[in-house]
């Protein structure tokens, strides 16, 4: 099996603070692997770190071969990583449907004077935008909210959204950072089926930080436990929720 | 989606509509003698500042930057323009042409000025920025002070001092004189150009906001880290919605610059960036018609108050604060929007 993504000895600090420390993993294509952790264990540090929205004091990160260490958030999309933020980050002065279309600007391409001109490009290629952005609405059941602001939608809607707004950048590997944060079981288990079918239907990997047991432990595959920043565990799923150190240093009692 | 390109278009069918409405009433009120010939000198200059705001509202509204520099653009516009007029008045005598050449002109130096004072001040955000451009639109006035150009039977001089160290023969004609500016920049300048030039603002505007840029651009505006992590180049965009920004108050400033005997620099001070700043404000921040009525009822008002007199600051002050609590009271834009939602939506249901 290829890998997707594979990083070694990954570190950063922010002050005296090892936020993250000699992190390591190897995810194979079409994998949903998961990170788990106690608050401030650095998980979301390491998506930063992945994303190039933070760069590495030390490690190597490589994307289907390719070291993308260090470089820039933009070209590391380009290269096929998309994410989701634990606080949601939305265009919420735009329309959903538009957030959808941002995340669609690198695939259909024309010119800012055919844009203000409408020469013909413009017509055909909003037309093809708006149809590849609806069918990811649709996967979302986000398709009947198309035209309101992403400001207005409701809390889990707002998750979904990110999602689809990620997908539409095509990536190989997606990052979803806590997916089902502030959403109710219903919600949680609609969403676990949701992201069984983009991997399913997209083709893509998946790296998940959730701190939710039910999910983690539904849909991820392999998983590894960070602690203060340095990997405690990591495995097979059902290994390493029954691993003693780790029911010691997050799971509690 | 169909029926939200309808209402994106039907809003901008209707901002059109306004001011091809307004165009024809003024005309009308015009050949029935029925405006004052202080109102009828006013109607140049009401364009300029419709231009202006509209374009700084692309900054302000659309990409979400602080710009208080817009008249430095303006100053570049003017006076590369009636530069170039003023060489070519002899040879191009049709002055339609020579003035469309004119705009165009006025409005490439001044996009060329915006390129480059963006490309460092855009890495600023907020206040910074603010603060810098602030800077740059005093600087650039204070350059365009300096520059003594005339030309005599050798040719044309140059001087950054003064008219006498250029060494141009007494019979040679001055075209810029320093802090005195340029005169006899030709009269070619008219209302309905001033119009047209609305128009073509509005057209560049809105369908910029409607277009792949233009949603770059707002994505941007509302979060930068998102965007960049669906792989868009801030810098790029930024750059790109200050650059036409910059352009169309250049185009501004050809069209005042052409309507006026004498031009001088002095005019292009923070006080019209502010008050264009106003307008954009005042119209709602992201709202394009918005800036479109703001203008002219801002720039029109004083003058028709003048009758007033005493009572005439105080009238215009009221006006100043009905108008922001139309615009942005939360009350009153829940009631506009169930009552009125048709006819004033404010830019960000505009662009949705
Ligand atoms: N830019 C930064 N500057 C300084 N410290 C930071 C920065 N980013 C993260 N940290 C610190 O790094 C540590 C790890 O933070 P991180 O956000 O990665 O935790 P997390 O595992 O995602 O936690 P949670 O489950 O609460 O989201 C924390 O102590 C945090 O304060
Ligand atoms: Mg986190």
């Amino acid at each position: 099996m290829a890998a997707i993504l594979e990083v070694n000895n990954l570190g950063i600090s922010f002050g005296g603070l090892h936020a993250v420390d000699n992190f390591h993993v190897t995810i194979n294509q079409g994998e949903l692997y998961g990170l788990i952790g106690p608050n401030g264990a650095g998980k979301t540090t390491i998506f930063n770190l992945l994303t190039g929205v933070y760069k590495p004091d030390e490690g190597i990160i490589r994307l289907d071969g390719q070291d993308i260490t260090g470089r820039k958030t933009i070209d590391i999309n380009k290269a096929g990583v998309a994410r989701t933020f634990q606080n949601i980050r939305l265009f919420h002065q735009i329309s959903v449907l538009d957030n959808v279309k941002v995340g669609l600007h690198n695939r259909y391409s024309y010119s800012t004077v055919t844009g203000i001109f409408r020469l013909p490009g413009y017509r055909r290629t909003e037309r093809l935008m708006d149809e590849k952005a609806m069918e990811l609405l649709k996967v979302f059941d986000l398709d009947t909210s198309a035209e309101i602001l992403a400001s207005n939608l409701p809390y889990g809607k707002q998750r979904k959204l990110e999602i689809a707004r990620a997908l539409a950048t095509d990536p190989k590997l997606l990052l979803l950072d806590e997916p089902a944060a502030g959403m109710n079981p219903n919600e949680t288990a609609e969403l676990m089926e949701t992201i069984r079918f983009v991997r399913e239907h997209f083709g893509i990997t998946i790296l998940l930080i959730e701190h939710d047991m039910k999910l983690v432990s539904g849909i991820c595959e392999r998983l590894s436990v960070l602690n203060f920043g340095k990997i405690l565990c990591e495995g097979e799923t059902s290994e390493v929720l029954h691993d003693p150190e780790v029911i010691k240093a997050y799971l509690g009692e | 989606m169909t029926r939200m390109k309808n209402r994106k278009l039907r809003s901008n069918l209707i901002t059109y509509g306004i001011v091809i409405a307004a165009f024809i009433a003024v005309q009308a009120l015009q050949s029935a003698g029925r405006l004052s010939s202080l109102m009828a000198g006013l109607l140049v200059p009401l364009c300029v500042y419709v231009v202006l705001a509209v374009s700084l509202n692309l900054v302000v509204g659309i990409s979400g930057e602080l710009s208080l520099g817009h008249a430095g653009f303006m100053c570049v516009g003017a006076f590369t323009s009636a530069f170039f007029t003023n060489l070519v008045k002899d040879t191009i005598t049709i002055s339609g042409l020579r003035f469309f050449l004119a705009i165009l002109i006025g409005a490439a130096f001044a996009g060329i000025f915006g390129l480059l004072i963006g490309i460092p001040v855009l890495r600023l955000r907020g206040d910074y920025l603010a603060i810098v451009t602030l800077a740059f639109g005093e600087i650039i006035k204070n350059i365009m002070n300096l520059f003594y150009i005339g030309k005599d039977s050798a040719g044309y001089h140059m001087s950054l001092k003064d008219q006498f160290s250029m060494g141009m023969e007494p019979t040679g004609k001055m075209i810029i004189s320093g802090p005195m500016g340029i005169t006899g920049t030709p009269k070619d300048a008219s209302f309905l150009a001033g119009v047209i030039l609305i128009l073509v603002t509005l057209y560049i505007v809105l369908h910029l906001i409607d277009s792949r840029d233009g949603r770059a651009i707002m994505a941007i505006r509302d979060n930068r880290i998102a965007a960049e992590s669906v792989g868009l180049n801030v810098m790029k965009f930024k750059l790109m919605a200050f650059t036409v920004s910059a352009g169309l108050a250049g185009a501004a400033g050809a069209l005042y610059a052409h309507n006026l005997a004498t031009l001088q620099a002095k005019k292009f001070d923070y006080n019209t960036s502010i008050l264009t700043l106003v307008f954009v404000v005042l119209g709602g921040i992201g709202n394009i018609r918005g800036s479109v009525i703001a203008a002219v009822v801002l720039t029109a008002l004083p003058e028709m108050l003048r009758g007033l007199s005493n009572y005439r600051m105080l009238i215009y002050s009221i006006v100043l604060i009905v108008m922001m609590i139309f615009n942005w009271a939360p009350k009153v834009l829940e009631w506009r929007e169930r009552h009125l939602g048709r006819f004033f939506r404010r830019g960000r249901e505009e662009v949705m």
